[in-house]
């Protein structure tokens, strides 16, 4: 590890695969969306490392991206997690292997 | 590179891999909150106050929440009988491994090229506003309108599907 | 603001600033490479003394006062008046047996209540509690102590999962939706004092309000927005820290004792001084806010220390808790859900919009017409409309079959 913003972003690339792999081997809907959260914000990790020692912090372009990533975030865990309940309540499983049919 | 970096790194990895590797759900979600928590003390340490403590208000406090509760609702804190982990487990492994590899390859191999700024950036909470309502004003209001979307979808899906008469 | 003969004599000037000075003059003995550190942790050490000595005032001044409201003494067995009832109370909840249900999730059962308590004493950092009197004078401070009362919520849920018992659960259930509905108007309310000062950092909305006009202060309470934001404040607070009358969460009737029902001991006695704290906090928040903090209320007063003003404040407003919670009845659930969404939610709102007006409006007198006339109009208006879909006709029961 040679400089700061490396350490950074492969902790980031960590993260990332971590999420991912969650995200591909979790049967559960839910913990899928986690796994995307994870994923979403180890980019987030990039941004802000990005703002911090690049080369015009003072324009704030990473940070301003990190925030609305955060904001998007939350709207799609809100909108995914919505989903997964009203699954949850017309096939009673929110396994997502179990969810095969496309008839409802 | 100091040791309070490789404490929050190793912390917010600990979480994510216990997030992934949990077989209770509930821990799951308890495990993510303690990644969202030490990526909010990166931020923090990364000279982001603004972004550290959004971090710490919208994931845990919002996302989290969210995600316990809809654990709760689709019984998520009964253990399925038949394993957590889907059949094609091992070639989800091997794609996350292989992105992480890319990924590493990627930075390790730009090391030199990217460019290296140490000097503390003096932002304050007033620039971050002036910017927000300045430069990034268009950005703002599609997120506002996103999350007033998001709210009416959100609120429209897990509404009851049947309208019980009062 | 420095007006009276009073307030430029020397000895009220370090009465004044007598615990910047002690913690100055102790910090003083350490080498100049400890010195920042051991400001910092001399404040928390401070913080964490104060509150708790001040919550175990609370219990006493709290059951005293009930039982006056209730027609009976309260407490007068231990010391003068009952005054060692919280030492009484504190050496029995440390030599009870602490129980764990056998099927608790033990780890999860362990940490909530110290979460709880940890993520409370946070809050405290960012609260300017007197002229210079602030642990970490933050960009963010506000911001902070959001993030902080929000981290607050999952221990709850987190007590009440781990438990495994139905009550906790439901409870924890509760307690968190009620939580995160009033945390919305907790943050747009204060968002209008953010609109105003045009800061986030606590100590510089106090020393917005420290002015005065002849002996009147520069209170935010003082205004129509700031009235109306205040009431939404007080509302919120109220429910946010699940005090009557929206204690649902712990409504003994239905819930035995909410989250905590399977707590005992120094983890019911962690929980237990949690919650006054969490009243402390989100009273001197709401004190910085809308009340003018640390300064005096009448400028010819400015002499007294100001530190006596912040906690003089503060316990007005957990007098005001308690007494609310002896008068008031406890509101259903839906009730509360709709109050929070339908009226104060959207009142808030509107109060977000009535500043911005008031900023731009212009000094004046025009200003303070149009601002109130459009609030009192509005609540007017909402009251109205909310009240007509209730009918108070007699009350029909209805009994399971």
């Amino acid at each position: 590890m040679t400089t700061p913003l490396a350490g950074y972003l492969l902790v980031a690339a960590l993260l990332f695969a971590i999420g991912l792999g969650g995200a591909l081997v979790r049967r559960n809907a839910i913990l899928v969306l986690i796994g995307i959260e994870l994923m979403l914000n180890a980019a987030n990790l990039n941004l802000i490392a990005f703002w911090r020692f690049g080369p015009h912090p003072e324009a704030l372009t990473g940070m301003m991206f990190a925030i609305f990533s955060i904001a998007v975030a939350a709207a799609e865990a809100a909108v995914g997690l919505g989903l997964v309940i009203a699954i949850y309540r017309h096939t009673n499983t929110a396994e997502l292997d179990k969810i095969d049919r496309m008839k409802g | 590179m100091n040791a309070v970096f490789y404490i929050l790194a190793a912390l917010t990895l600990a979480g994510g891999l216990a997030t992934v590797l949990l077989k209770q759900l509930v821990h799951c979600a308890l495990a993510v909150t303690v990644a969202f928590a030490g990526l909010a003390l990166l931020f923090l340490q990364l000279d982001a106050q603004f972004a550290g403590f959004a971090q710490i208000l919208v994931y845990i406090g919002a996302v989290a929440i969210l995600i316990v509760f809809a654990i709760l609702l689709t019984r998520g804190s009964e253990l399925p009988k038949d394993g957590v982990f889907s059949k094609t487990w091992f070639l989800g492994l091997v794609i996350a491994a292989a992105v992480f590899a890319v990924l590493g390859w990627a930075v390790l191999a730009s090391v030199s090229a990217v460019p290296q700024q140490n000097a503390v950036p003096s932002v304050t909470v007033r620039d971050i506003g002036i910017a927000l309502v300045g430069r990034y004003v268009l950005p703002l209001e599609i997120v506002a309108l996103l999350l007033t979307a998001a709210t009416i979808g959100a609120v429209i899906v897990a509404m009851h599907e049947k309208e019980r008469p009062r | 603001m420095i007006a009276t003969p009073e307030a430029t004599n020397p000895f009220f000037v370090n009465l004044d600033q007598i615990f910047v000075f002690l913690s100055n003059w102790l910090v003083g003995f350490l080498p100049a490479v400890l010195r920042p550190v051991a400001g910092v942790v001399l404040g928390v050490v401070a913080i964490v003394c104060v509150f708790p000595g001040l919550f175990a005032l609370t219990t006493v001044f709290e059951r005293k006062g009930l039982g006056r409201i209730q027609n009976r003494i309260g407490p007068n067995r231990v010391g003068p008046y009952g005054l060692f009832q919280p030492v009484a109370d504190g050496i029995k909840s440390l030599t009870k047996e602490d129980i764990v249900p056998l099927r608790a999730n033990a780890v999860v059962h362990f940490l909530a209540p110290l979460v709880l308590v940890v993520t409370v004493f946070m809050g405290f950092a960012v609260l300017p509690m007197g002229r210079n009197m602030v642990l970490v004078d933050m960009d963010a401070g506000l911001l902070f102590f959001f993030a902080m009362g929000a981290a607050t919520e999952l221990s709850v849920f987190m007590a009440g999962w781990s438990s495994r018992n139905k009550y906790s659960l439901l409870g924890a259930m509760r307690a968190v939706a009620q939580m995160i509905s009033y945390e919305v108007v907790l943050l747009l309310s204060s968002v209008a004092v953010v609109m105003i000062t045009g800061s986030l950092s606590l100590p510089k909305i106090v020393a917005a309000q420290n002015q005065y006009t002849g002996v009147f202060p520069h209170w935010y309470i003082f205004t129509p927005w700031g009235l109306a934001g205040f009431l939404m404040y007080a509302i919120a607070a109220t429910a946010e820290t699940n005090r009557s009358p929206f204690d649902l969460p712990e409504g003994e009737s239905e819930l035995v004792a909410g989250y905590h029902t399977e707590y005992s001991g120094f983890k019911f006695a962690l929980f237990f001084l949690g919650e006054y704290l969490a009243m402390f906090s989100i009273s001197g928040l709401g004190t910085t806010l809308f009340l003018g903090g640390w300064s005096a209320p009448f400028s010819f007063l400015v002499w007294v220390p100001s530190w006596f003003w912040f906690f003089g404040k503060v316990m007005l407003s957990i007098f005001v808790f308690i007494w609310m919670r002896g008068t008031l009845p406890r509101l259903r659930q839906d009730q509360l859900m709709n109050f929070a969404w339908k009226f104060v939610l959207p009142f808030t709102l509107l109060n977000l919009l009535v500043t911005a007006l008031w900023r731009f409006m212009g000094e004046g007198w025009a200003r303070w017409m149009v601002c109130t006339v459009i609030l009192v109009a509005a609540y007017v208006v909402m009251g109205r409309v909310e009240m007509r879909s209730e009918h108070f006709g007699r009350r029909s029961y209805r009994y399971a079959e």
